[in-house]
């Protein structure tokens, strides 16, 4: 009898692949953790992890690099997704940027990003001595991201070598280091934002609420939507908090993130608005916006 | 024709988005890569295809525009390169350096494009690009013709197992549109690929002008000749290579799934065939045969599962398998042999050293191997065999490959995941080669009958402990061979078998013929490390207390071994320590000239840089460092069972 071959679809390529990257590199490794930003890209990598290992706990810890200025309801998700997963959670803040009391409004956002996220990422692996850290990128995220490896070879200062990267072929990743080195491993590497939001819609994987529109306070800071989320924001003269409807396509520290007036409250009329939008995920955030070459200088400097 | 294709359907979207959803899921995915010589336009084909496919969006339009008008090449007009060239380095020498993923979709395909470079000394990332792909687009310059670099491009996409080539005959512009120009090429462009008796049986030849955008996403009124389907139009339509043979189950154990001792699953990627519960297995290399019984996942069990899908498997007997096994189809079981022939393709400016002690990474496997001066050098331009003593960098060969163990494989032909493996350099950990297998020089099939009964694990069950390597080294007089003794005695006590291997039992049998010059110290330091691969195989906890001077040497004696057997442990006493303390006088000799080739003297120590113990001797006590000794091994989980 001649067999219909079934094949798998886009997404069921996708999660296989992701999931064969995580047990790889889990397997690999001595000292593995997975950066958890808590994200939309990090939860799909989470949930990713939690059926790579099935029944079994994911074999590593979380680590979130704080910044102290993230959204509320972020924090919420956090103790949430580490209650839910069982795994270990590891919070670091830069003890250095705690006591400067490094903030985006007196420090600008190069150097908040710099000091809390840049620097605390690097403090927290040399720390814990992880050899092995995934982390949610994508290849579509960024034009320096389109070249990054899955397996990425940082040298003991942290510090990527675009020049000198290992090629990746078929799907044989080569996880031996040399002594210092650490491996940032990407498991989403081949994920673009579209196939993120049907995969959380399909999965019926917790988001943090920011992502889907509601009423919320905000003013208007050069041109962007700015939320005010506690009272450590200062409004500067003539600034007015309104209340609209908005939602984040990207979240990160919330005087950074900006919002998108929307009324798209599910996970489909989000996507038909990112479908419909013209513009990409990361120009809401405004670390992007210094130069062209800026996020590859970050990763040159250690930026995960 | 091309309506069809773009723009993607905004009234779906916008009117039933859950309609538009349920169709994107099920699309298919096209994986290809584009590769060229330097200047035949890729990056702009790309570029072109992107804003041809509606996947560029405003700000990247604007951001393209801006960055068009500062350091484009194409005056007023947008500069499509500049939306690939991603790193500000090539954007400065003008050219790919790497390998780069680019995503878009159509209303039938989702598109993943490698664009790969055509510079010759990165050969390398084509390869890499091409060993995912399902199809390649080689770009030709209508002005220049079939290049050498067009060769050899074709070459080792043959050689990786693409079946399609999409000839994209660029410039055409440039040469007037004309038809007879195209033709030429394309006549050329077939004749060299009837030499190649490679994989690619399809050829499309296309004509093209991606800076002007003629047949990139819709026939080109400047081409009235070409009746065939735009780039695009083609990409959309031409199956994707899965081959048509109902292949045998392959399953590479990547991670044993043991959350309890209720418990025991396989985790792995199917990479051949398909699999459900009741089907008869054999597991590679020892033989052993169960049936599956469940096949666990997160969402409840699975009925079956097929090639591609990640899944953990449980059997119905309780065998021992561990990473790197293979799970095959019991009548059909995968090959298992140590030396094949094979295709590899160099990608180190440091030539191959026949015979030469390599990594090889193969499925879930890494091993030792060696690599024989090459059968044949493939010559890219003609195609001509040649001899060679080696293969430099971007060579091609076919070569003997032989392992330091039996592995489970499949033909590259038959099965690409099951017949690839890269070659990695023990030193730099570089991936310095990548290769095919095409058979079985020596086989060991009769495995396949008998499985070895008693092997270590069964010889740790019996001991109650896992056996491993506690390797110690440090100058001489740093207290080495005190700390081991005190190490031994605490865990025999305990009820673990031990040996200790120093100096006194070594040097005087096993290794009298050597001295202490740099090569009898290698040699002294293998033999060692295979006696303790031996012991640790019949399951002893092997102490070694040794000088062992040389990262390299203590590296080999740690890969002989299983990974986490091997703890090596520094023993660290400042050279001033323990030239003052000299309880045997030897330091007084060797700086007296009397003793020649002295560690620490004139011989150099190199500490280690990742040991998985440091003893600071001037901070500890001899028997504090047995203890820390002791500590260490009961939470690496290697004295689990005793009390």
């Amino acid at each position: 009898m001649p067999l219909d071959r079934p094949t798998l679809t886009h997404l069921q390529r996708l999660e296989a692949e992701s999931i064969d990257i995580l047990r790889e590199a889990a397997a690999e490794s001595e000292r593995p953790v997975m950066l958890y930003s808590i994200g939309k890209d990090s939860s799909v990598m989470l949930h990713l992890a939690r059926k790579a290992f099935f029944p079994s706990r994911a074999p590593f810890p979380l680590l979130h690099v704080d910044t102290t200025w993230k959204f509320r309801d972020m924090y919420a998700m956090r103790e949430r997704a580490a209650r839910e997963s069982g795994m270990q959670l590891i919070v670091h803040k830069n003890p250095e940027a705690e006591a400067l009391g490094i903030n985006p409004f007196d420090h600008g956002s190069a150097k908040h990003t710099d000091m809390w996220k840049t620097q605390g990422l690097k403090q927290a692996l040399d720390l814990y001595r992880f050899d092995l850290a995934f982390g949610g990128a994508r290849r579509d995220e960024e034009k320096s991201r389109a070249k990054e490896r899955v397996f990425s070879f940082r040298s003991a200062q942290h510090q990527w070598d675009p020049k000198n990267q290992r090629p990746e072929l078929w799907r044989l990743y080569n996880t031996r280091k040399n002594a210092g080195e650490s491996i940032r491993v990407f498991p989403l590497s081949n994920w673009t934002e579209l196939d993120i939001w049907q995969y959380i819609y399909l999965e019926d994987i917790p988001i943090v609420p920011l992502y889907l529109a509601a009423e919320r306070p905000v003013v208007e800071r050069d041109g962007m939507l700015i939320m005010v989320d506690d009272e450590r924001f200062p409004l500067a003269a003539g600034e007015k908090l309104q209340r609209r409807s908005v939602r984040f396509r990207t979240l990160g520290c919330y005087p950074l993130s900006g919002a998108i007036e929307s009324t798209a409250n599910t996970l489909p009329q989000i996507i038909r608005e990112m479908l419909l939008a013209t513009t990409t995920e990361r120009q809401g955030r405004l670390i992007d916006h210094d130069a062209s070459a800026s996020m590859e200088k970050k990763k040159a400097e250690g930026y995960f | 024709m091309n309506a069809a294709v773009l723009p993607p359907d905004r009234a779906l979207i916008e009117n039933d988005i859950e309609q538009y959803l349920r169709a994107h899921e099920n699309k298919s995915l096209l994986r290809f890569i584009t590769c060229g010589s330097v200047d035949d336009g890729k990056s702009t084909l790309i570029g072109r295809m992107l804003f041809d496919a509606k996947a560029l969006l405003d700000d990247q339009l604007s951001a393209l525009e801006a960055d068009s008008k500062r350091v484009g090449t194409q005056g007023d007009d947008l500069d499509f390169a500049l939306l690939v060239d991603g790193l500000s380095a090539e954007r400065e020498q003008g050219i790919t350096i790497d390998v780069a993923y680019r995503f878009f979709s159509t209303e039938k395909r989702k598109f993943i494009v490698a664009d790969t470079p055509g510079h010759e000394q990165y050969t390398r990332n084509m390869i890499t690009g091409a060993s995912t792909a399902d199809l390649a687009v080689i770009l030709i310059d209508a002005r220049k013709g079939v290049l050498t670099q067009t060769r050899r491009h074709s070459y080792l996409v043959s050689l990786v197992g693409i079946r399609h080539v999409v000839l994209a005959i660029n410039k055409l512009d440039l040469v007037g549109y004309s038809q007879q120009r195209f033709d030429e090429i394309d006549r050329e462009y077939r004749a060299f690929i009837e030499r190649l008796n490679g994989s690619i049986e399809q050829v499309t030849s296309i004509p093209l002008s991606a800076l002007r955008g003629d047949n990139i996403s819709e026939a080109s009124a400047n081409t009235p000749w070409y009746t065939g389907p735009s780039l695009l139009e083609f990409l959309e339509d031409v199956p994707i290579s899965a081959s048509t043979v109902v292949a045998p189950l392959r399953m590479p154990v990547q991670w044993v799934n043991r959350p309890n001792l209720d418990f025991r699953g396989y985790s792995g990627r199917i990479l051949g065939g398909a699999v459900k519960p009741g089907d008869a297995v054999r597991v590679l290399p020892s033989g052993k045969t169960s049936t599956v019984a469940r096949i666990v996942s997160l969402d409840g069990d699975k009925a079956q599962a097929i090639e591609g899908e990640s899944v953990t498997l449980t059997l119905a007997d309780e065998i021992d398998i561990s990473r790197g096994d293979v799970i095959c189809a019991a009548q059909e079981p995968a090959g298992l042999a140590d030396q094949f022939e094979a295709t590899i393709a160099w990608m180190s400016e440091e030539a191959m050293l026949p015979g030469r002690s390599y990594l090889v990474k193969i499925g879930a496997s890494t091993v030792g191997a060696s690599i024989s001066k090459p059968k044949y050098v493939v010559e890219v331009n003609t195609l001509d065999r040649l001899v060679a003593k080696t293969l430099n960098v971007n060579e091609v060969g076919v070569c003997t490959l032989t392992l330091d163990r039996a592995v489970a494989f499949d033909p590259y032909a038959e099965n690409r995941d099951m017949g690839s493996f890269i070659v990695i350099d023990r030193l730099n950990n570089h991936t310095i080669a990548a290769g095919t297998l095409h058979f079985a020089l020596r086989r060991s099939q009769n495995i396949h009958w008998q499985a070895l009964e008693v092997d270590k694990s069964a010889r740790a069950r019996l001991n109650g402990h896992k056996p491993c390597v506690l390797w110690l080294t440090g100058l001489s007089g740093s207290g080495k061979s005190t700390i081991a003794n005190l190490v031994e005695r605490k865990l025999h006590a305990l009820g673990v078998r031990t040996y200790l291997l120093d100096g006194d039992n070594v040097r005087h049998g096993l290794n009298k013929d050597l001295g202490f010059t740099a090569a009898d110290r290698i040699e002294n330091i293998r033999r060692i490390g295979e006696v303790a691969k031996l012991m640790v195989d019949a399951g002893l906890v092997v102490i070694t207390a040794f000088i062992s001077p040389f990262r390299s040497e203590r590296k080999l004696a740690r890969d002989m071994v299983n990974q986490g057997e091997f703890f090596e442990i520094f023993v660290d006493t400042p050279l001033a320590v323990v030239e003052a303390r000299d309880p045997k006088g030897l330091y007084k000799k060797a700086r007296r000239g009397e003793l020649k080739n002295f560690t620490g003297i004139d011989s150099p120590y190199e500490a280690p840089e990742a040991p998985e113990l440091h003893i600071e001797t001037q901070k500890l006590s001899a028997e504090a460092a047995a203890d820390a000794i002791f500590v260490h091994l009961r939470r690496r989980g290697c004295l689990d069972s005793i009390k």
